[in-house]
């Protein structure tokens, strides 16, 4: 057989091990964490939204609005002020007419977001 | 339809994709500077995933419609299934389509880079399958003998078929209840599709390199193979220099910075050996070439970036700034679409020999606008994620950085502004002699003399 061959099949065999550990071991959560209904109502209106166009979460998203991966525990922000920016937009922000139990969700799942701060540290 | 034209429809569809998603691309940077802007008609909601979407459409269409330009050429003998190929373009076209007008009426998934709707995916990976079908069929690969550019296609469509599976994953529970496996397998899913348009490219850049300059040994060298099996593992493994600031397991930041990214150190040697052999014998002057010599130079500066910003310490400070958004338009623009244009031109003028358009006869100027637009766009925007690090280091508010970044966002729209005219001014000729192509009644001749002559290559001599 020829020796490429045996690379390439190292490397795949490789690769799907690799990406079995990342799919489980490699990203389990440390502690439990909640993630009720509120939360994933909250994580199905930030993809709607797609709130990720300007915001960013873990650096995944874009740059035009603030990151908000650890907004709501952030002294200078924090849970009032998503919520009254969720709520209403600003000049930048469109609002987005959201009832007062989906700014509730959403903001719950950013809570969610920012309390895997410290997964692996734990 | 013929092959060629199924090939030429790809490209159309790439251009016009590349057109049209640098107009939003502006848009969005005119948002930046004028926040009030079309903010209730075309938010930034919407230009930003109109802007990437179609830039992304304009990399996989025209690579993997030159792939099929490729196919009958490296196989000699038609295409296998010339009806496979064009349900292929029709289903790329919907998905682009469907696509555009659902982020228009404002439905979306909210995924990056993919935020169409779902079950599109399935239609997308239809039909890189019977593109996959395809290429195997017509150019029959023996991998033992096969040069370098046919490992490079075959794993650019494998990997595409898995890329796009894997960014579906998070429809499953798994995977959706938890944020950080979810972000992880979005950053692996994108990072390795990335990895697979650019085996897609690459392949067709050494096909042509080995064509034009006459050295075939070059797509089987020992070189190219490293090159080839180490882009292979970045592909694979490389992705986690995108994660470092998420909390997952610590192994995967270590593997990524352990293969790092030396890909482009080959690649960037690669391409100097052909074109010191290329202008030994042929000269200088063939578009190919210049494209060729734009890349090479786009590969120098990033490769700089992207070693800077693998190192986990900067990388903490600079993920998630407006340096990442220089290196992802570094590569995309600088080298993925110089390149991209470089096959293309190739394929243009080994179809039109005698009415070249006088952009491409007068192609130097224009690609000194374009380079030194690039350079003053991808320099701002380092500026910008710099002051951006700045600011989140000394705990500034989010206004008060955007108003910092005013100066550098006016550099940034202005030279984003030269920068889409130059790329549409070297976009419109090749558009328009692809539509003319597939609207040409004829069939074009299916398999040409496989023997390129270099000579008929040289912009001069279609001037004479």
């Amino acid at each position: 057989m020829s020796k490429k061959i045996i690379v390439i099949a190292i490397l795949f065999v490789s690769y799907a091990a690799y990406s079995a550990w990342v799919y489980t071991k490699g990203t389990e959560l440390t502690a439990p964490l909640n993630y009720a209904e509120q939360q994933q109502k909250g994580k199905q209106l930030w993809q709607k939204s797609n709130c990720i166009a300007c915001h960013q979460l873990y650096g995944l998203g874009g740059f035009i609005g603030p990151d908000l991966t650890h907004v709501v525990s952030d002294k200078t922000k924090g849970r009032r002020l998503a919520y009254a920016l969720i709520k209403s937009g600003n000049n930048v922000m469109p609002n987005f007419q959201f009832k007062d139990e989906e700014v509730n969700c959403l903001v719950s799942y950013l809570s969610y977001v920012d309390s895997t701060r410290n997964n692996y540290a734990r | 339809m013929s092959s060629k034209k199924i090939a030429f429809g790809f490209l159309v569809l790439g251009f016009s994709c590349l057109i049209v998603g640098l107009l939003f691309g502006y848009t969005g940077s005119l948002q930046y500077l004028f926040p009030n802007f079309l903010k209730d008609q075309l938010s930034f909601q919407k230009t930003r995933p109109l802007h990437v979407f179609l830039v992304t459409q304009w990399i996989w269409s025209a690579a993997i419609g030159a792939v099929y330009y490729f196919m009958p050429l490296v196989g000699n003998r038609k295409l296998y299934s010339e009806k496979a190929a064009f349900l292929h373009l029709l289903l790329q076209a919907f998905v682009i389509s469907f696509s555009v007008y659902s982020f228009f009426a404002g439905n979306f998934t909210g995924r990056e880079y993919l935020e169409f709707p779902l079950w599109l995916c399935f239609v997308l990976i239809a039909g890189w399958i019977l593109a996959l079908i395809n290429f195997i069929g017509t150019v029959r690969p023996n991998y033992a003998k096969a040069p370098v550019y046919i490992w490079s296609w075959t794993t650019g469509l494998v990997f595409f078929i898995i890329t796009i599976s894997e960014a579906s994953l998070w429809n499953f529970d798994h995977f959706n209840g938890n944020v950080i496996r979810d972000i992880t397998v979005q950053w692996k899913a994108l990072g390795s599709m990335v990895g697979a348009w650019n085996m897609l490219i690459y392949g067709s850049a050494i096909y042509i390199m080995s064509k034009a300059g006459g050295k075939e040994e070059i797509a089987y060298s020992k070189m190219a193979f490293f090159f080839y099996f180490l882009s292979l593992t970045n592909l694979m493994f490389n992705w986690g220099h995108h994660t470092y600031v998420v909390p997952a397991s610590p192994a995967i930041k270590n593997i990524s910075y352990i293969i790092s990214m030396t890909e482009l150190i080959i690649f960037f040697d690669l391409i100097l050996e052909w074109r010191r052999s290329f202008r030994k014998d042929h000269g200088t002057r063939h578009f190919s070439y210049k494209f060729l010599t734009v890349a090479d130079n786009w590969i120098i500066l990033n490769l700089g970036l992207a070693l800077a910003i693998s190192v986990p310490y900067i990388n903490q400070y600079t993920h998630g700034t407006h340096i990442t958004v220089a290196h992802a338009m570094g590569t995309t623009i600088g080298i993925n679409t110089t390149l991209l244009l470089a096959v293309i031109s190739f394929i243009y003028i080994k179809e039109n020999k005698k009415q070249i358009s006088w952009v491409y006869k007068n192609i130097k100027p224009i690609l000194w606008v374009f380079n030194i637009s690039l350079l003053v766009f991808w320099l701002s925007l380092i500026a910008g994620g710099i002051s951006r690090s700045q600011s989140t280091l000394a705990n500034k508010p989010f206004y008060e950085l955007m108003q910092r970044l005013q100066p550098i966002f006016q550099v940034f729209s202005l030279s984003g502004l030269v920068l889409v005219s130059a790329l549409i001014f070297l976009a419109l000729p090749l558009l328009a002699y692809f539509i003319k192509q597939i609207s040409a009644r004829k069939e074009i001749a299916e398999i040409p003399n496989l023997t390129i002559e270099v000579n008929t290559l040289h912009a001069e001599e279609i001037e004479a």
